[in-house]
């Protein structure tokens, strides 16, 4: 067993795109829309060089598959923050941090040193966060 | 393009206290981020995270200064300072009030540094914020 596409919910799919492609500098996988579905829009992306892991960037959708209550209620869990996490992982921990800010990242935290490494944190636009660690154990664990 | 819920505009204040809560940042700030009013603000953000930003940004602080407490040998008064509380007085009691006993004797109860899981910083910071208490909690039913 593998693990091939985790989701996150997005509240605009062309806003998280323009996020993911453009500031975080991960590829488009799959990006099909179904008219069939009622132009339901399969996105994914994931980082130059794994290929064989994506994020789902997933709409939020509305009646009939989700009622309006619980759209609404996934709505403020994301933009609250508790809706989920994306954890990387890098070899440059601060480089990356550099190039991401450079491009107009927010971060949540900046690189710390931690026990395990080094890492920092940032949101996507819909409220997502994500942490970037560059793992360094101690040679003796 | 779909506008981003209200409540991502609460969140921009949150990550700005847990970004930036070693700077003399008030709740007024904090609303600045929010675009809002600090008297809307502050009750929007009460029902959005169940706490006022003014205890959320106090526990964060305290939390930041537990963990300072526990992983460095810094002084109370250099924490204080570190985590963006101006007085050592108030640092002592709030954190008295919420940890149920003083900065130092927090860390001379602490397990050595080493003895610490190697648990994600985020989860950390989520889980180890104290609950708020009032001054009115103080009597005999503090944390010990």
């Amino acid at each position: 067993m593998r693990i091939a596409n985790a989701q996150l919910w997005v509240h605009d799919q062309e806003e998280a795109l323009t996020f993911y492609t453009e500031k975080l500098g991960f590829e488009v996988r799959m990006d099909v829309t179904l008219p069939e579905m009622g132009d339901f829009r399969w996105l994914t992306v994931n980082p130059p060089g794994q290929e064989d892991m994506a994020i789902v960037l997933m709409a939020i959708p509305g009646p009939p598959m989700m009622d309006e209550t619980t759209t609404q209620q996934v709505e403020d869990l994301m933009a609250k923050g508790f809706a989920g996490t994306v954890f990387l992982t890098t070899d440059d921990c601060r480089a990356d941090y550099e190039a991401l800010k450079e491009r107009g990242v927010e971060f949540t935290e900046t690189p710390e040193e931690r026990p395990y490494g080094i890492d920092c944190g940032f949101r996507d636009p819909s409220g997502n966060s994500l942490r970037l660690t560059e793992v360094k154990l101690p040679a003796n664990v | 393009m779909a506008f981003a819920p209200p409540a991502r505009h609460l969140l921009r204040a949150k990550d700005l206290a847990d970004a930036r809560y070693a700077e003399p940042l008030e709740v007024d700030d904090l609303a600045r981020a929010a675009g809002l009013s600090k008297a809307h603000f502050s009750r929007e953000f009460r029902r959005a995270f169940g706490e006022s930003p003014y205890v959320y940004l106090l526990t964060r602080r305290l939390e930041r200064a537990a963990a300072l407490l526990r992983n460095t040998d810094h002084s109370v008064v250099e924490i204080c300072l570190e985590v963006g509380l101006q007085g050592v007085g108030s640092f002592t009691t709030s954190f008295k009030r919420m940890y149920g006993v003083t900065p130092t004797a927090y860390r001379a109860a602490a397990p050595p540094a080493s003895a610490h899981a190697r648990v994600p910083a985020c989860i950390v910071r989520a889980y180890a914020r104290p609950e708020h208490r009032t001054f009115r909690e103080d009597n005999g039913s503090g944390r010990a």
